[in-house]
C-alpha cells in the first residue's frame, strides 16, 4: 500500500454507526500503518464520547470520487427535473391515508 | 462511609488498594507525558486516552482506600499529599517513558497483567472493588489489544524498531517479577476472598506474553544471573518516583486545596 508520501502511514476513511440499525456515516479520516491499527485509531479519535457502536475503515485510496470540474455535468441536470420529486404530483381527491 | 471490617482486614485492604491505585496513577502519569509528543496525532490521542483511563481507575481506587481507612482522606489527599516513601507502586511503572518502543513494551507487560487481574477481581468478595473491576476490565482489554499490536509491529517491523524494542524488553524484564509478589497483606486478603491468586495471574501473564513476543520475533532475556527487582511495595523505590511526584504534586503543594 502506498504511504501517500507521508511518514504517518496511509490514510483511512472512517465511518461510524451511532446505534444498531442506523447507517454508517463518514466521521473523518485517520493515519495508520494497517487495518487493525486504523480501527484502533478510529476508535480513539472518533468514538471517545460514546458516538459509535460500530466502526468501518476503508483505505482512502480505494475511494473513487467525482472531480470538482465534473460538477456541472454530474449534478446540474437534476436541477430542473421537477417531475423527479413526489411533490410535483397532485394527489387525486378521493385518496385517503396517503 | 465506613465498612464493617475487622482491624486486620481494614489495614490490609487499605494497603492493597493503595498498591492497585499507585501502579495506575504513576503509569497514567507516565503515559500523560506523551501528550503532545506522540509519534502521530492518532497515537497521541490514544496514549492520552489510556493515561486518563488509568488515572480514572486510580481515582476510584484511592477514593475507596480513603473510605476503607475512614480517616477522612479524599482521593486528592492520597494522590497529592503522600510522599514517595508512602507510595506502593512497582518500579516497572516508575521507569521514565523512554522512546515509543520502551513505552509500548512496558505497557504490554503491564496490560498483560492488568487485564487478567481485573477480570479475576470482578469476583472479589469486597463488592466496591468488584464494581471498579467490572468497569476497568473493559478498558484493560482494549489497552492490551493496542499495546500488543504495537509490540507486534515494532518487533516485526524494521531492523531499527526491532532492535529498539528488543533492548526495551531486555531492560524491563527484571521489573516484571514484582507484579506477582505476595506477602502477608496479600495472603490475608486472599484468604478472605478479597484479593486474587497472583500465581494464577502470573501463569496467565506468561501465556499472553511469551507466545506474543515470539510472534513479534522478540525473545525474552535469560533470567539466569538476572537480579529481579523486589521490595518496592514496602517503599524501596527507584529515584525516578521522587522526580515524578515533584512534578505531579507541585501545584497542590504550592497552593494546598486550590480550586479551579
Amino acid at each position: 500500500m502506498s504511504t501517500n508520501g507521508s511518514s504517518q502511514g496511509p490514510l483511512w476513511e472512517v465511518f461510524t454507526q451511532e446505534k444498531s440499525g442506523a447507517p454508517h456515516e463518514h466521521a473523518g479520516s485517520v493515519h495508520a500503518p494497517d487495518a487493525e491499527l486504523a480501527l484502533q485509531n478510529a476508535r480513539d479519535v472518533y468514538s471517545r464520547r460514546n458516538e459509535a457502536c460500530s466502526i468501518w475503515v476503508v483505505p482512502s485510496e480505494f475511494i473513487t470520487a467525482t472531480a470538482p470540474a465534473d460538477q456541472d455535468a454530474f449534478f446540474d441536470p437534476s436541477n430542473d427535473k421537477i417531475y423527479r420529486f413526489p411533490q410535483h404530483y397532485s394527489t387525486p381527491r378521493g385518496v385517503k391515508d396517503l | 462511609m465506613s465498612y464493617d471490617l475487622d482491624q486486620q482486614t481494614q489495614t490490609a485492604l487499605f494497603q492493597y488498594l493503595l498498591r492497585l491505585a499507585d501502579d495506575r496513577l504513576i503509569l497514567g502519569h507516565r503515559l500523560s507525558e506523551w501528550c503532545g509528543h506522540g509519534p502521530i496525532l492518532e497515537e497521541d490521542i490514544a496514549l492520552s486516552n489510556f493515561a486518563l483511563d488509568f488515572i480514572g481507575q486510580a481515582e476510584a481506587l484511592l477514593r475507596l482506600a480513603g473510605e476503607v481507612e475512614d480517616k477522612g482522606r479524599s482521593e486528592d489527599d492520597l494522590a497529592y499529599k503522600r510522599d514517595w516513601q508512602d507510595y506502593h507502586c512497582c518500579q516497572l511503572v516508575e521507569r521514565p517513558k523512554g522512546d515509543f518502543g520502551f513505552t509500548m513494551a512496558r505497557q504490554f507487560f503491564f496490560d498483560a497483567y492488568d487485564f487478567p487481574m481485573w477480570e479475576a477481581l470482578t469476583t472479589s468478595s469486597f463488592e466496591p472493588l468488584a464494581a471498579i473491576a467490572s468497569k476497568s476490565v473493559k478498558e484493560a482489554k482494549y489497552h492490551l489489544r493496542h499495546s500488543g499490536e504495537w509490540v507486534l509491529r515494532l518487533g516485526d517491523g524494521t531492523k531499527e524498531s526491532h532492535d529498539r524494542i528488543q533492548t526495551s524488553v531486555d531492560s524491563l524484564w527484571r521489573y516484571t517479577g514484582e507484579l506477582f509478589e505476595t506477602d502477608a497483606v496479600h495472603d490475608h486478603l486472599f484468604s478472605q476472598g478479597i484479593a486474587i491468586c497472583l500465581s494464577g495471574i502470573e501463569k496467565e501473564w506468561k501465556e499472553i506474553v511469551l507466545p506474543h513476543l515470539t510472534r513479534a520475533t522478540l525473545t525474552p532475556p535469560s533470567e539466569e544471573g538476572m537480579v529481579m527487582v523486589s521490595g518496592t511495595r514496602y517503599g524501596a523505590h527507584s529515584e525516578h518516583l521522587g522526580h515524578l511526584l515533584t512534578e505531579m504534586q507541585v501545584l497542590p503543594r504550592a497552593f494546598p486545596d486550590a480550586k479551579w
